[in-house]
């Protein structure tokens, strides 16, 4: 199995160790029988996961990530598929610089993102902070990657599809229905999980935009002051990174499933 | 792959808002009623996305500039246009403040020093990931031939994961009774532990680094991947070697890959705020820190306004100057 050694090969393991290294020390220690983050390791617990269940206010700020993440990654899809379908199934004027338009939130500093927000909402309009604001940015910040999801799914089956259910008789509503929505859908649920995983993870809009509740990541940088509060913040973080690699695991399979089978357009 | 497709989509973002392509043909004659009624429907769907990107990405966006012109005195907001803040920036004064052998005649040097400083471990740290993330690009562009989805998964899974998180993870590492120092001492190669490791400029652009190497991968991969492999045989053919033929076909056929990843990376990291917190204590705040300051706990936002703005300027130009210096359009026609 073993060719000559690639320095390539042996560089990409190094990366990949340098990728995860630091991140895995959090599960690490999390499960380690002390109260500091430190070698050498004492032995094996679960009691910073345990503890965990007693803490209100982790789980009143857990609940409050995933109600605005199901409700951000429902809304961002939700507009991402007609926009999506607008950019391209329809020779629009002027769509190169729509979709430049719609990226730009990737490229500007979320800082500016949540000052921005922070201004319009409490200077402008004189909207409270609350968690529907947190969820109003991240709208902001989903729909780009919603939008490149869907658009790379729908440009990837043959339109031809869409143009035989017409000549056969479709209006474009039952079209859509009958034919677009299930080629598109692995985009489709890839989109309500990147969305998902986004908002659920982001810390710099969610920070500026909260009210008096906070969301869990908020909840998490509060902690992460407090030295004798470690333990339980690694544990806390552990579970998030695993909840969020599944995620992303389970969408990218989805993603891939549809690209193999239950794409006859793909011929 | 969401996460190549994503770099698809970050890619164009970057580089179509900066150099736009001459517009494409009209499908049809403009009087055509069925291309007009088409048309139509088309700006129907995407209405509703549009409108909302315009509501919160634009109007916010006037609402910070036309706040940077008010003014804050104590808890008074003065909404009377005034370019007070804006002069606070660059006020001169008679006394000089150094920093690093560069001096900055300022009232309130506070903000240039810190925008320099911002400019000047961005930039190091988008150099570190660009170098670090191009041979791992290369490595899945070209050795990788079989499980190709899955190194794509790997590298994708940091770039979704909790940015807070992998910050954090930091402070664990460098942190003074961090996993490297007690590591050490528990071998006994140290008594004491290492202080310079955390709370200083470099922690910060190593972890920045870190932090968004997976980002930079995934744009530099795709233009990798889309080189034609006939190019790369008729080079050897013609009697390239190895190096001579990267440098002659490889690299200059992933450069606007590369570029986009680099302004991706520099981008976004100037502003950032959360590593300098985190593993940069004191002398490792950066420009994101003022704004963040002036707006929650200093209670100037004018102020923070106006930083932020200028921010946001100095880094267009920048990036535009880059491009420009660079012939980016030039190298974006060569290739379509």
């Amino acid at each position: 199995m073993l060719r000559r050694p690639d320095f390539l090969w042996v560089y990409a393991i190094v990366f990949i160790a340098f990728l995860y290294g630091p991140v895995l020390l959090m599960p690490l220690f999390s499960l380690n029988d002390g109260n500091f983050a430190t070698f050498p390791l004492k032995g094996f617990t679960l009691r910073h996961y345990s503890s965990m269940a007693a803490n209100t206010s982790m789980i009143l700020a857990l609940e409050n990530s995933l109600k605005i993440a199901v409700v951000v990654s429902v809304v961002s899809t939700g507009l991402g598929i007609p926009a999506a379908l607008a950019l391209t199934r329809f020779r629009l004027p002027g769509s190169r610089s729509i979709v430049s338009f719609m990226m730009l939130p990737l490229v500007i500093p979320s800082i500016v993102m949540g000052v921005a927000l922070l201004v319009i909402i409490l200077k402008f309009l004189g909207i409270q902070l609350s968690l529907w604001t947190v969820a109003a940015g991240h709208i902001l910040i989903c729909l780009p990657y919603c939008m490149s999801v869907l658009m790379s799914r729908l440009e990837g089956f043959d339109p031809s599809l869409e143009e035989a259910s017409r000549d056969l008789g479709c209006n474009a509503w039952q079209t859509f229905v009958r034919v677009t929505l299930p080629l598109a859908m692995p985009g489709v649920i890839s989109s309500l999980l990147m969305g998902f995983i986004i908002s659920f993870d982001e810390f710099v809009i969610a920070f500026f935009l909260t009210g008096t509740e906070n969301t869990l990541p908020v909840y998490l940088y509060s902690q992460l002051r407090f030295p004798n509060k470690l333990p339980g913040t690694l544990a806390l973080g552990s579970l998030i990174l695993l909840v969020s690699a599944v995620l992303v695991v389970v969408a990218e399979i989805i993603r891939k499933r549809g690209v193999q089978s239950g794409n006859p357009g793909d011929l | 792959m969401v996460g190549y497709q994503g770099a698809e989509g970050l890619t164009s973002a970057v580089t179509t808002a900066s150099i736009e392509r001459p517009a494409e043909r009209p499908a049809g004659p403009r009087s055509d009623p069925a291309v007009i009624r088409k048309r139509l429907a088309g700006f129907g769907l995407l209405a509703p996305a549009l409108v909302l990107m315009f509501m919160m990405l634009a109007l916010p966006v006037v609402a910070l500039v036309l706040m940077s012109f008010w003014t804050q005195s104590g808890f008074e907001l003065d909404r009377s246009i005034s370019l007070e803040n804006y002069r606070q920036l660059v006020a001169p004064s008679d006394e000089t403040t150094w920093w690093y052998g560069i001096p900055f005649p300022l009232a309130y040097p506070v903000p240039a020093i810190l925008m320099l400083k911002s400019l000047a471990m961005s930039l190091v740290a988008t150099i570190a990931v660009i170098a670090v993330s191009y041979p791992m690009a290369y490595f899945m562009a070209f050795r990788v031939t079989r499980h190709k989805a899955l190194w794509i998964i790997l590298i994708t899974i940091p770039f979704w994961t909790s940015y807070l998180l992998r910050v954090f993870s930091w402070k664990i590492v460098l942190g003074f009774n961090g996993a490297i120092n007690s590591g050490l001492k528990a071998m006994g190669l140290i008594e004491e532990p290492l202080e310079f490791l955390l709370y200083n400029p470099t922690a910060v652009v190593i972890t920045l680094a870190h932090a968004w190497v997976a980002f930079a991968i995934l744009p530099i991969y795709v233009s990798l991947e889309k080189i034609d492999r006939n190019l790369l045989e008729a080079a050897s053919d013609l009697g390239d070697s190895r190096l001579k033929r990267f440098f002659r076909i490889t690299l200059p056929l992933s450069a606007p890959g590369t570029i986009a990843a680099s302004l991706l990376v520099f981008i976004p990291t100037v502003g950032d705020y959360v590593t300098p917190a985190l593993v940069g204590g004191p002398g490792g705040t950066m420009i994101g820190s003022l704004v963040q300051d002036l707006f929650l706990k200093q209670n100037n936002a004018p102020l923070g306004a106006a930083v932020s703005i200028v921010m946001m300027l100095i880094i267009a130009v920048l990036v535009l100057l880059f491009l420009w210096a660079i012939g980016y359009g030039k190298l974006r026609a060569r290739r379509s």
